[in-house]
């Protein structure tokens, strides 16, 4: 596989596609985020780790303009998400991809329909062309060619994500947000899913943003690992300089048994 | 990369090259299609592609390409591609590995035939009978031993489906005791027999429509929210999590719901006998002048103990009638929220109907005993 130039190296060069400020989240009086800052660029995979309840899935809402922040900016694509107008969020849809932790696949429609929904919406192409192309994207997710014609409760839970992950992709979009793509996936199946993964990023340049907590595919898969904990980033780097840092909240989240048995294998 | 903003798709067949340029990009694949519609391609030629001027390719770009390709082999032709650049070439070659098993033809779903529909309906009864007996049997179970009835849910459910459906039954029993009161107003006032409105409201609402139109106010409030609820449990897996802490569902779930509603259903009733009286009661005297002791005086009269208990006695049965379709629907549920809400609009479907079907027979059985 081909690895992205080291982050550090390249940062002044590479184009920030998703800029994070200040970003501020209030539930109540409980504050969640208290100012993060982070730049996601352009092909690259990064990982949003922490503990639980450290707010990971609530930033993923904010980034994918499913709930404002309380305060702070938001950019993607250099598009400030504040105040935006329905017509430009509905553009900035059109190049991104979100693959929902439970897949949130249509329960209502084949696995096919769910795929082509995306393309019935945003494109003029007419049916047939919208059923050969969402089955193209089918395949390209890994799904044997009959699955298109399942409904969702007929799916296991890998063929799910599978399927989501064809619908998330099937715009093309530049960005894909993931929310925990492994989770309740079979360790093959994690590893063949981690596997599309990188190839789709290689061949397509896409942009992957996921919140994991699988630590093979935070060694395999990711670029770059942002650690959340007391409301902010504690700490982006790669992997290996990651697990070897001092940071509190960092050595933390990587000091568990786990965490070190899997470095030592990848090591 | 792609930028959806940049200039869309051209093909241009120039000298036996056909010089691809722009974005072959998902946003742009309409207007392509129909550039590929409108170029005429020599059969059997050797074609070759130019790909150098296309400034961004996705994968729904390098299928439309390879697309092109297959056309022009049919047509017994061969399509070279040439400078595409290495990674277009790498994401050409996965997608055709791609596109090749995308072609296989999918499978046919059969619409079920006339005898398995039949057969699933017959299934679908002998399950209701097998639910109705578990529920019995629960019920029978829970009465000979009081102390095991679960207070807090049985008291819950009755705020939820009695307390809260008050100003519902009410004001619509009120207005139907109006309306009664109206038509009726009319034609009593032909024969003078004016002071008879009492027995009209009296007999109508009370023996028939004050238990039968609560029983379809609460089919559709309680009873739609028995499924509903008892449904999404069932999507997730809560239902099984009772199962497997030994808690049997139809205990927890079925017996305080019905038992609530044998207890709050012949009460909303009789609430519901009183405001219809009150509703004919306004009517008689702003339309017929008769005032509200005349009218109290002739309903003591007209009304025997028996009309009344008639009406109420039906409550509980219309009761368990919701109860248990309601509750029964809401564990056929499957998998999904598309199942959810089929099953709920059955809920509400049946249970009206049925309470509409026992009403009918309830009053040609009174009539047969003649009562």
């Amino acid at each position: 596989m081909i690895r992205m130039p080291d982050s550090a190296v390249a940062d002044t060069a590479r184009e920030v596609v998703i800029r994070l400020r200040g970003v501020r989240t209030v539930y109540g009086t409980r504050v969640i985020h208290d100012g993060v800052d982070l730049d996601v660029f352009r092909g690259e995979v990064l990982a949003l780790v922490g503990g639980s309840g450290s707010g990971k899935s609530t930033l993923l809402r904010e980034m994918i303009m499913l709930r404002p922040p309380d305060g702070g900016s938001i950019r993607l694509f250099d598009t400030e998400l504040a105040g935006i107008g329905e017509p430009d969020a509905d553009a900035l849809r059109c190049r991104i991809g979100v693959l929902f932790q439970q897949g949130a696949l249509f329960s209502a429609l084949t696995v096919l329909e769910n795929v082509g929904l995306p393309l019935r919406e945003h494109t003029q192409l007419d049916d047939a062309m919208i059923d050969s192309l969402a089955r193209m994207k089918i395949a390209q997710a890994g799904l044997p060619a009959a699955a298109a014609a399942l409904y969702p409760s007929e799916l296991s839970g890998g063929m799910i994500k599978r399927a989501a992950l064809a619908r998330a992709m099937v715009l093309e979009p530049e960005i894909l947000f993931l929310d925990e793509p492994t989770s309740g996936l079979d360790p093959t199946s994690a590893g063949q899913f981690d596997q599309l993964l990188l190839m789709l990023r290689d061949l397509l340049g896409l942009t992957v943003l996921m919140v994991t907590h699988d630590l093979d595919s935070l060694w395999d898969v990711v670029d770059r690992v942002a650690v959340l904990g007391d409301g902010r980033i504690q700490g982006v780097d790669t992997m290996a300089a990651l697990s070897n840092s001092t940071q509190p909240h960092v050595r933390e989240y990587f000091e568990g048994p786990r965490a070190r048995g899997t470095r030592e294998r990848k090591c | 990369m792609p930028d959806h903003a940049n200039s869309p798709a051209g093909l241009q067949l120039v000298d036996g090259t056909l010089q691809c340029s722009g974005s072959w990009t998902v946003g742009h694949l309409a207007g392509l299609r129909s550039l590929l519609g409108r170029l005429e391609l020599p059969a059997g030629a050797a074609l070759s592609a130019d790909g150098g001027g296309i400034v961004a390719m996705d994968s729904a770009g390098a299928w439309l390409l390879l697309d092109l390709r297959k056309r022009v082999e049919t047509q017994g032709g061969t399509l070279e591609l040439q400078t595409l650049g290495a990674p277009r070439q790498r994401l050409l070659e996965f997608v055709a590995s791609v596109a090749e098993r995308a072609a296989e033809p999918l499978p046919v779903r059969k619409p079920p035939s006339w005898l398995d529909r039949s057969a699933d309906i017959g299934e679908d009864l002998t399950d209701f009978l097998a639910f109705i007996g578990e529920a019995v049997i629960a019920l029978l179970h829970t009465l000979l031993r009081p102390w095991r009835i679960r207070w807090i849910e049985l008291l819950d459910d009755m705020y939820e489906a009695g307390v809260k459906a008050m100003p519902i039954v009410g004001l619509l029993s009120f207005l139907m005791g109006v309306v009664i009161a109206y038509q009726g107003a009319v034609q009593l006032k032909l024969y003078g027999a004016n002071i008879y409105i009492a027995d009209l409201v009296g007999y109508s609402m009370l023996r028939e429509l004050a238990p039968l139109l609560t029983a379809i106010l609460v089919c559709g409030r309680t009873g739609s929210a028995y499924t509903a609820k008892i449904g999404t449990m069932k999507v997730r897996e809560e239902i099984d999590a009772l199962q497997t802490i030994g808690i049997p569902p139809v205990d927890l779930l079925v017996l305080p719901k019905l038992l609530s509603l044998l207890i709050v259903l012949p009460l909303l009733c009789i609430y519901a006998d009183v405001l219809a009286v009150f509703g004919g009661m306004f009517m008689a005297s702003t339309r017929l002048g008769i005032g509200y002791h005349a009218f109290i005086d002739r309903l003591g009269e007209a009304i025997s103990y028996s009309t009344f208990m008639i009406g109420f006695g039906k409550a509980p049965v219309f009761a368990a009638i919701i109860a248990v379709v309601g509750c029964y629907q809401g564990f056929r549920v499957e998998g999904s929220a598309e199942s959810v809400g089929r099953h709920t609009t059955v809920s509400v479907v049946q249970s009206i109907f049925l309470v509409i079907i026992v009403d009918a027979m309830f009053s040609i059985l009174f009539s047969l005993i003649g009562v």
